[in-house]
């Protein structure tokens, strides 16, 4: 049973990607592409994947998250796995 | 390793490997840390078998087309076998495309069985592109959950035929694979490639990198890729080597695969190459004062020691801790996809880690040059691999001019488009578009492109026209998309980017609604495929007399202007 809602979901993604690069706190919003917003590549995105994973105690297989570059879709497909 | 020169088919020589090295492993599975499967070859043609079988039962055979969506993993492998052992074509396409993507592929290939994940088929069956690939009868879905929709799917691991199968022969010049190179969004470039140019790139490949049994082989590349799909199925399997594969490729569980699983070969494009320099940069910077000279020191003494060629044994013996971090059986780190910088690979190879760099393109074959690093130059892309001509036409007073090749390991030629296979093979020689000359040792040196296109560091070519799809419609006069080289060529391969070029309505202003509606719009692209800039072009574009834009005359044109100046960013 998932307790938290999308927007909660959502709301945790946005704090652990602004702590992990480094960037201004409420700088990041739902809409954003996190590859442009963060200036990071796929590399990168996948080590904040594999953060994001620890956090929510999920697994995220790499199909899953394959051409997804913005949080508010990034927060969708954790919280089907919640 | 087979002698490949006695084979007629890539079926034939993998069914010979499966019966010459039954009890060796060749395939390995781990899933976050977790060895999930080990494999024997002869395991692999038990699980085969079946599914050709059942192939068959469903009447596949020569002629007919098989498609392979999957991430790298055994059963990726195992299916592609079975499609050979029936004398079908496979249709690898990359899983990394969107669905709507891979449905247009789907039917451009004209393939009558797709074989995918069922976490996979999930997103392709839900997307309303499915109902234009109506070529595709029957899906085989594997990995699915008990219990799971599977949306008209079969569950991959229930597909067993009854009887043993018959081997259907093939003759060389048969199509064993269509390998897309690009083309979602605008014309598919299916490269029809013949077991020849599979038995004849081995071949070559081999003779300079080997494989053997004991080999292992770290397969990160999208098997897809036509340079995994030899490095990391064909090449290891006709040597008695074996495959690893890990199901999640993050970097942690990437790192921990080299000592854990004693790795030989690994394949990566220059972006991961990259990563893993800054990361061993990062990690060579933090040591203390006396350390890091020391260590500076000993790459000095190796790069002075390994000049002529690389000596793996002395390296591991001068930098042991640093080869340990690679499992200590790293023979060489094949780079491809895309150009890498020299700085990189040289890198490397001051560690004794050798960097297999070269140059290709699917349509040759993958391979056309390779780095034999005696003496390494990373200043080049190594000289022609065995059985390749390379020749370099219509050169400027520089030598430059564009790379053309003749081998057997040439495509036969583009799926479905007579006019572009025309346009690309020559008499018998292949027009890259890319423009290179020879040094005075025989090796290549690129400086560039001829053709409106980019390749990534993640090893994706784009053609600008594919990504025009994204734009129709936009409030404009009129648009076109570009590669910034195209336009003002910069005799490097390096930072290529695409460019929106504008040009407005008479009396139009480029407002901000303008400007988020473009942005937009290329967020709405794969990361990859973005354009970079914007030129806002003041005059008509030039047309055909069917209304096309003469792309090469507007490129023309816009040379006139200022590189730094025009480009607005996006």
């Amino acid at each position: 049973m998932c307790m938290r809602t999308i927007e909660q979901t959502t709301q945790e993604i946005l704090e652990l990607a602004t702590r992990q690069f480094q960037v201004p706190a409420g700088s990041l919003g739902a809409d954003d592409d996190f590859y442009k917003k963060l200036g990071i590549d796929s590399l990168q995105a996948l080590e904040m994947l594999s953060r994001l994973e620890n956090h929510f105690h999920i697994e995220l297989p790499d199909y899953e998250v394959q051409g997804v570059s913005d949080f508010k879709t990034l927060a969708q497909r954790i919280q089907a796995r919640l | 390793m087979l002698d490949l020169k006695k084979y007629n088919s890539v079926g034939e020589a993998l069914r010979d490997a499966l019966e010459t090295w039954p009890t060796e492993v060749c395939l390995i599975e781990s899933d976050r840390g977790e060895e999930k499967q080990r494999l024997t070859y002869r395991n692999f043609k038990d699980k085969a078998l079946p599914l050709a079988k059942s192939l068959q039962d469903l009447a596949i055979g020569p002629g007919d087309r098989v498609a392979i969506i999957m991430t790298n993993q055994s059963k990726w492998l195992i299916s592609a076998y079975a499609i050979f052992f029936c004398g079908a074509t496979l249709v690898p396409l990359d899983f990394k495309l969107k669905p709507e993507e891979q449905w247009q592929l789907l039917k451009h290939s004209g393939a009558k069985v797709l074989i995918t994940e069922y976490g996979i088929w999930r997103q392709l069956s839900g997307s309303p592109a499915r109902s234009a690939a109506a070529n595709v009868k029957t899906v085989l879905a594997t990995e699915a959950p008990e219990g799971a929709d599977l949306a008209g799917a079969e569950r991959w691991e229930n597909v067993k035929g009854a009887n043993p199968p018959s081997f259907v022969p093939q003759k060389r010049q048969d199509i064993a694979c269509i390998v897309y190179s690009s083309g979602t969004g605008g014309t598919p470039k299916g490269c029809m490639m013949t077991h020849e140019n599979y038995l004849e790139q081995c071949i070559a490949l081999t003779s300079l990198y080997p494989f053997w049994p004991g080999v292992r082989y770290l397969s990160i590349l999208p098997t897809n890729h036509a340079i995994d799909f030899m490095v990391g199925f064909f090449g290891p399997f006709t040597c008695g080597a074996a495959v690893v594969h890990l199901r999640t490729l993050r970097p942690e569980y990437v790192r921990e695969a080299f000592p854990k699983y004693e790795i030989t070969y690994v394949s990566l494009v220059p972006l991961v190459l990259k990563n893993l320099q800054k990361g061993l940069q990062a990690r060579f910077d933090a040591l203390p004062d006396s350390k890091r000279k020391a260590l500076d020191a000993i790459r000095s003494i190796n790069r002075a020691l390994t000049k002529d060629r690389p000596r793996p044994w002395l390296s591991r013996k001068l930098l042991g801790e640093v080869h340990a971090g690679f499992g200590g059986n790293l023979e060489a780190i094949i780079v491809g996809g895309a150009f890498t910088e020299p700085q990189v690979l040289q890198f490397f190879y001051d560690l004794g880690i050798p960097v297999a760099n070269g140059y290709g393109l699917t349509e040759a074959g993958t391979a056309v040059t390779v780095n034999d690093l005696k003496p390494f130059r990373a200043d080049t892309v190594g000289k022609p691999l065995p059985g390749m001509e390379v020749q370099i036409r219509n050169s400027d007073n520089d030598g430059i001019g564009e790379v053309t090749v003749r081998s057997k390991t040439v495509m036969a030629g583009y799926l479905n488009e007579p006019e572009l296979t025309a346009e690309t093979i020559v008499d018998g020689w292949l027009r890259t578009g890319d423009m290179g000359r020879f040094d005075s040792t025989g090796h290549l040196q690129l400086f560039g492109r001829k053709k409106n296109m980019i390749v990534t560091e993640e090893g994706k070519n784009v053609y600008a026209e594919d990504v025009e799809q994204a734009f129709e419609g936009l409030r404009v006069k009129e648009f076109c998309v570009f590669a910034a080289n195209f336009i003002w060529p910069q005799r490097s391969m390096l930072q290529e980017k695409l460019l929106l070029v504008i040009h407005l309505e008479h009396g139009q202003a480029f407002t901000s609604e303008l400007k988020s509606e473009i942005s937009a719009r290329n967020a709405w692209l794969a990361n990859y495929k973005r354009v970079h800039g914007l030129v806002i072009y003041q005059e008509d574009f030039p047309l055909t007399a069917s209304l096309k834009i003469k792309r090469a005359e507007l490129a023309h044109r816009l040379s006139a202007l200022d590189r730094e100046q025009s480009i607005l960013p996006i």
